[in-house]
């Protein structure tokens, strides 16, 4: 039994939604090892947003506890929580979400600023990244001159940038054709074949059966295995 | 993050948005580049001005008489002379007459003096002779010109020894001034010289109402001052029917001058630096709302609050220290222009074009706190829903 990366006990989250209160999460209980590759899947408005969210330290919750890696998140100020995404967490999205005016290793180079790492080493170390999903010759072209897979493979190098515990990835596949989407769930699988452990969230059965465990998540609470 | 990065993270974006940085800066460039050509120019003309009233000495006092009813003669001033702490006067009788030589003439001032006059005004002569006693003593039909009227009426001739008609008479040229420049419409350049009293016989009068005065020197002018006033008062009854001056007084009231429009301008310069600080809040503002994904990207890769908030500052800052600088350049460049189109002096004031850009450099970093306040503020999960 390897040791939990991600232990959620009792997580809620509600909003108030014209005059009525949603449970976007409802005492969610979860537990991620170091290494594993969970999908979590759930239909749209299932709250499996949120959880992302939460798990990515973006948002906090109401009630409940968040471990992750070790340190308890669910009491920490915005400040930490930016230390903790910048240090223990990669995120990949949708839609990319890279910089339009920043070259491809510019826009790998974010996190490494952020943390402070000098010009020299951060440069180094984006290019280390683009080699390993294979785009060191587009490193200087902007995203608008990338294809969208290339895009999302920027966006991955990026998110293994800071050399984070954890890969978010949510909806990686979801602006893709079917061969590029094949191509990235290939890279991350590679990735988590190397240790890397990856929470993955998606609508697409086909793609979430690329991971070795599936959660379901349905009006904010969670199901292990397949329940759409 | 680095502070380095930053700038170069905020010129990279001022660069990607050429145009609406221009015209965001323009408020500043307009702003500094006036404060620094506006106070060029009025600072040199107020230091010519005041290097000619120093060109005439300090210890020169002008005495103005304004009661015609009580009139001041010649014996009067002769009390003048004796009053202690005074070297010497000159009387002023000045009329404007035109003077004929030939096909040329020119209208322009005549004074009716004394030899005294040349020292008091500390002019020199060029060629020939000032007027002496015995002119004035023989009330003798002679002129001596400035150097600009001297060339209008002779051209390239040599004046001396030769006739001028003046109102119909003929006055024999004695001698020619150097050219000594002048200001508010007192160039001895461009005025003749007669005896005092040929003077009074050309304009009919008797009585004076104005002389210079000179004190023994420079300490002695108040002195001079308090006994001519002494002198005065015997013959007027109320201090209003004369004025007494000295070149100080006359230096004080154009320094107040000064500064009243320096101030002025200063204030002119505020508003429009304030008009260009909304500017930049403005496009600030709206570049936060533009980059909202932008920051909500930032934020989920680690950004702090801080970071962000550096970020916008800087560029605020940064975009109106470039105005700054431009403006400095304009600045420069339009009084430069302004000096070699009109010959007028200009005086650069190192500080105040410090000032100046560093005004500029606070407006910046002032205006761009609540833009850059509010992008730090922003949720990043909202942020990036953006689009």
């Amino acid at each position: 039994m390897t040791e939990a990366m991600i232990t959620m006990h009792g997580i809620e989250k509600k909003y108030e939604l014209g005059g009525s209160v949603v449970h976007a999460l409802d005492h969610i209980d979860l537990t991620i090892e170091t290494g594993a590759f969970v999908s979590i899947i759930g239909p749209s408005g299932s709250g499996k947003s949120t959880l992302m969210n939460m798990m990515g330290c973006l948002d906090k919750p109401d009630a409940g506890q968040y471990t992750l890696g070790g340190s308890r998140i669910d009491r920490l100020k915005d400040r930490e929580l930016a230390d903790i995404r910048n240090q223990k967490i990669g995120f990949i999205f949708q839609n990319f979400n890279l910089l339009g005016k920043l070259t491809a290793v510019e826009n790998v180079e974010l996190p490494l600023i952020y943390r402070g790492v000098k010009s020299k080493e951060r440069r180094t170390r984006a290019m280390e990244c683009l080699m390993r999903v294979g785009l060191e010759e587009r490193a200087a072209h902007l995203p608008s001159q990338l294809s969208g897979g290339q895009q999302q493979r920027v966006a991955i190098a990026r998110a293994l940038a800071g050399e984070p515990q954890i890969l978010l990835a949510d909806e990686p596949t979801g602006a893709l054709d079917s061969k590029t989407s094949e191509e990235i769930m290939r890279l991350l699988t590679e990735l988590n074949d190397n240790g890397r452990t990856i929470v993955l969230i998606t609508h697409d059965l086909h793609v979430a059966r690329k991971a070795k465990r599936t959660v379901s998540i349905r009006d904010g609470r969670l199901q292990e295995g397949e329940h759409i | 993050m680095n502070f380095f990065t930053s700038i170069k993270m905020a010129i990279r974006n001022i660069q990607g948005n050429k145009l609406r940085s221009f015209l965001t800066m323009l408020g500043i460039i307009i702003g500094v580049s006036s404060v620094i050509a506006l106070l060029a120019i009025g600072q040199g003309s107020s230091k010519s001005v005041s290097d000619s009233v120093n060109s005439l000495g300090t210890n020169l006092i002008t005495v103005t008489i304004t009661n015609t009813d009580t009139h001041f003669t010649k014996s009067n001033l002769n009390e003048v002379k004796e009053t202690s702490g005074v070297k010497s006067v000159a009387p002023i009788l000045s009329g404007r007459e035109t003077l004929v030589n030939g096909s040329n003439s020119s209208e322009s001032s005549i004074t009716g003096t004394t030899s005294s006059y040349l020292s008091i005004r500390k002019l020199s002569v060029k060629e020939g002779r000032f007027v002496t006693s015995i002119d004035e003593q023989f009330r003798q039909k002679v002129v001596v010109l400035g150097s600009d009227l001297a060339d209008t009426l002779f051209e390239n001739q040599s004046a001396v020894n030769k006739y001028v008609l003046i109102d119909g008479q003929r006055y024999l040229v004695v001698g020619v001034l150097n050219s000594k420049g002048g200001s508010m419409g007192q160039s001895s350049d461009d005025s003749a010289f007669i005896p005092f009293s040929t003077a009074q016989r050309l304009m009919k009068t008797t009585y004076l109402t104005q002389f210079y005065a000179q004190a023994n020197n420079q300490n002695s002018v108040n002195w001079a001052m308090a006994g001519i006033k002494r002198v005065l008062s015997q013959t007027y009854s109320d201090s209003d029917d004369y004025s007494v001056v000295n070149q100080q007084d006359v230096m004080d009231a154009m320094s107040s001058v000064t500064s009243t429009m320096t101030l002025l301008l200063a204030g002119i310069a505020g508003i429009s630096l304030l008009v260009g600080g909304i500017g930049i809040m403005n496009i600030m503002l709206v570049s936060v709302t533009e980059r909202t994904r932008e920051i909500g990207i930032r934020k989920a890769i680690g950004a702090r609050r801080r970071d962000i908030m550096l970020q916008f500052l800087i560029e605020a800052a940064v975009l109106s220290m470039l105005g700054g600088i431009i403006g400095v350049g304009i600045g420069f460049a339009a009084s430069e222009i302004y000096a070699a189109a009109t010959g007028g002096t200009v005086v650069y004031s190192f500080p105040i074009m410090t000032a100046a850009f560093l005004f500029s450099a606070l407006v910046g970093i002032i205006f761009g706190v609540f833009p850059a306040y509010k992008a730090s503020k922003l949720n990043p999960i909202e942020a990036l829903r953006n689009e």
